[in-house]
């Protein structure tokens, strides 16, 4: 099948080819115009109220309140359940969200845009770690937060990096791999690689010192501020990929904590779904894995460009933190998501596997026909809402996923 | 049935397939590599063949 070879291909030329740049951070309502009247974008594939799991029906009714739509979380669920609000994936409006990864009009979204291709992509600003509307929290601690992000956090980095013209984010990822981030779970160089390159233009559009001492603590103190950049990035890169006639090529991973779906370029947009799986890792001091949700949030488009899991062996520090074995063998997950990847990323190497490439492009034949599902680091999420995270490890994507994608996409091609 | 009978020297195994085997030839002092393999498709027919129809 020379057409699938040369449209995959193509496919990993345009990954390769994009050049991401952090270029503003405006409320969701004016990144995405089209979203409507109370509506709540989720991670994910999509879902309805009735099944959704617990941090996400927290995060629902919480956010309900912060966009003044309900006085109170009981009636939040209420309207919730009588189909008041409209729920769809960020996927479906350029948009990507970590766990619950919900975005509203009046959260502030960082702005990605592929420079080479003129798409953009949208993700909310990260709100560290703890009690966060991402693990489902939603009492008034959370929401206060997410109000000091509207209203000061947001405006500051917007009105920075239109002053400075944007953050290139391709060299900036590279620098991280070889400083031992994989982007997921571990974001601490690429977030000091950041807090570096904006706090000048910060300082010289601020009009308060105390207000910019604020904010610059506030990304200074979050190892993983990073990832939602690096998500929103991760977008931007393959919504071009999207729609190739004949490609194989994954676009899209994410789940919604009750199932995983997969977008394949070849197939357009259909989603391909299967229950989602239970993590295996470490849990916090406390927790065990009767306290955890299944695997929740668009972040596996991290995953999906290559980095994450995929660039395990950048970061002997997380095998550990995820529990994914020791540090001389987190080059093993690297190796393995090559033999079902498409090729390799020159610009994004790894030192310590001899400058390897990080596996770029998910072929779902190579999935189906080895066995072999992309292997995605995850934080662990309570499963009731308002705990936070409890743990952090290692998923398997489901294979059936794939097996259906691989049905439709032969279908595509005239094979059946 | 004729019986086969197993070399005196010291046996080197390698073991493809289930895990299991070699880890009872490792429990027994035997010298084995294992490779990790299974069928296409993890022996799934149907898909095997769309997967050979798809360049595979």
């Amino acid at each position: 099948m020379e057409k699938i070879t040369q449209a995959n291909e193509e496919a990993v030329r345009r990954m390769l080819d994009g050049d991401p740049v952090l270029v503003d951070v405006i409320p969701a309502v004016e990144a995405i115009p089209t979203m409507g009247e109370q509506t709540i974008l989720h991670s994910g594939p999509p879902i309805e109220w009735a099944h959704m799991c617990g941090p996400m029906r927290g995060a629902v009714t919480g956010i309900a309140v912060f966009e003044g739509w309900a006085p109170d979380l009981e009636t939040a669920a209420t309207l919730a359940e009588s189909g008041e609000f409209s729920f769809h994936p960020n996927h479906n409006f350029d948009a990507v969200g970590p766990m619950t990864g919900l975005t509203t009009p009046s959260q502030p979204v960082l702005v990605v845009e592929n420079r080479t291709f003129g798409n953009r992509a949208y993700c909310t600003i990260n709100e560290g770690l703890g009690k966060v509307m991402r693990f489902g929290g939603n009492d008034e601690e959370v929401l206060n937060r997410l109000a000091w992000l509207r209203d000061i956090l947001g405006p500051a980095m917007g009105v920075a990096l239109r002053d400075m013209g944007g953050l290139p984010l391709k060299s900036l990822i590279a620098r991280g791999l070889t400083m031992g981030d994989e982007m997921h779970q571990r974001n601490v160089a690429c977030s000091s690689l950041t807090l570096r390159e904006l706090a000048p233009a910060m300082a010289r559009t601020a009009k308060d010192n105390n207000v910019l001492a604020e904010a610059l603590a506030f990304m200074g103190g979050n190892d993983q501020f990073f990832l939602n950049i690096a998500m929103a990035l991760g977008k931007a890169l393959m919504d071009p990929v999207r729609n190739i006639d004949g490609s194989s090529v994954v676009t899209a991973m994410c789940r919604n904590g009750t199932d995983f779906g997969i977008r394949v370029s070849g197939t357009g947009d259909k989603w391909f779904v299967a229950p989602v799986e239970m993590p295996e890792g470490l849990y916090f001091p406390g927790f065990t894995e009767n306290d955890a949700n299944p695997d929740i949030g668009d972040s596996t488009i991290v995953e999906t460009i290559g980095l994450g899991g995929f660039a395990m062996g950048a970061s002997p520090a997380v095998a550990g933190f995820v529990g994914a074995g020791s540090a001389s063998e987190a080059g093993n997950f690297t190796r393995t998501m090559a033999e079902i990847t498409v090729g390799e990323n020159p610009e994004w190497t790894i030192p310590a596997m001899d400058y390897l490439g990080v596996p770029t492009g998910i072929d779902i034949r190579l999935v189906v026909s080895s066995g072999l599902t992309p292997t995605i680091n995850t934080g662990i999420a309570h499963k009731e809402p308002g705990v936070g995270q409890v743990g952090a490890g290692v998923v398997r994507a489901p294979v059936a996923c794939f097996e259906q994608a691989l049905v439709s996409f032969a279908e595509s091609v005239g094979v059946v | 049935m004729k019986q086969v009978k197993l070399p005196k020297a010291p046996l080197q195994v390698i073991n493809v397939g289930l895990e299991k085997f070699s880890e009872d030839l490792k429990n027994l002092d035997v010298q084995v590599i294992h490779v990790d393999w299974q069928p296409p498709a993890g022996g799934n027919t149907k898909l095997a063949e769309l997967l050979s129809k798809l360049g595979m």
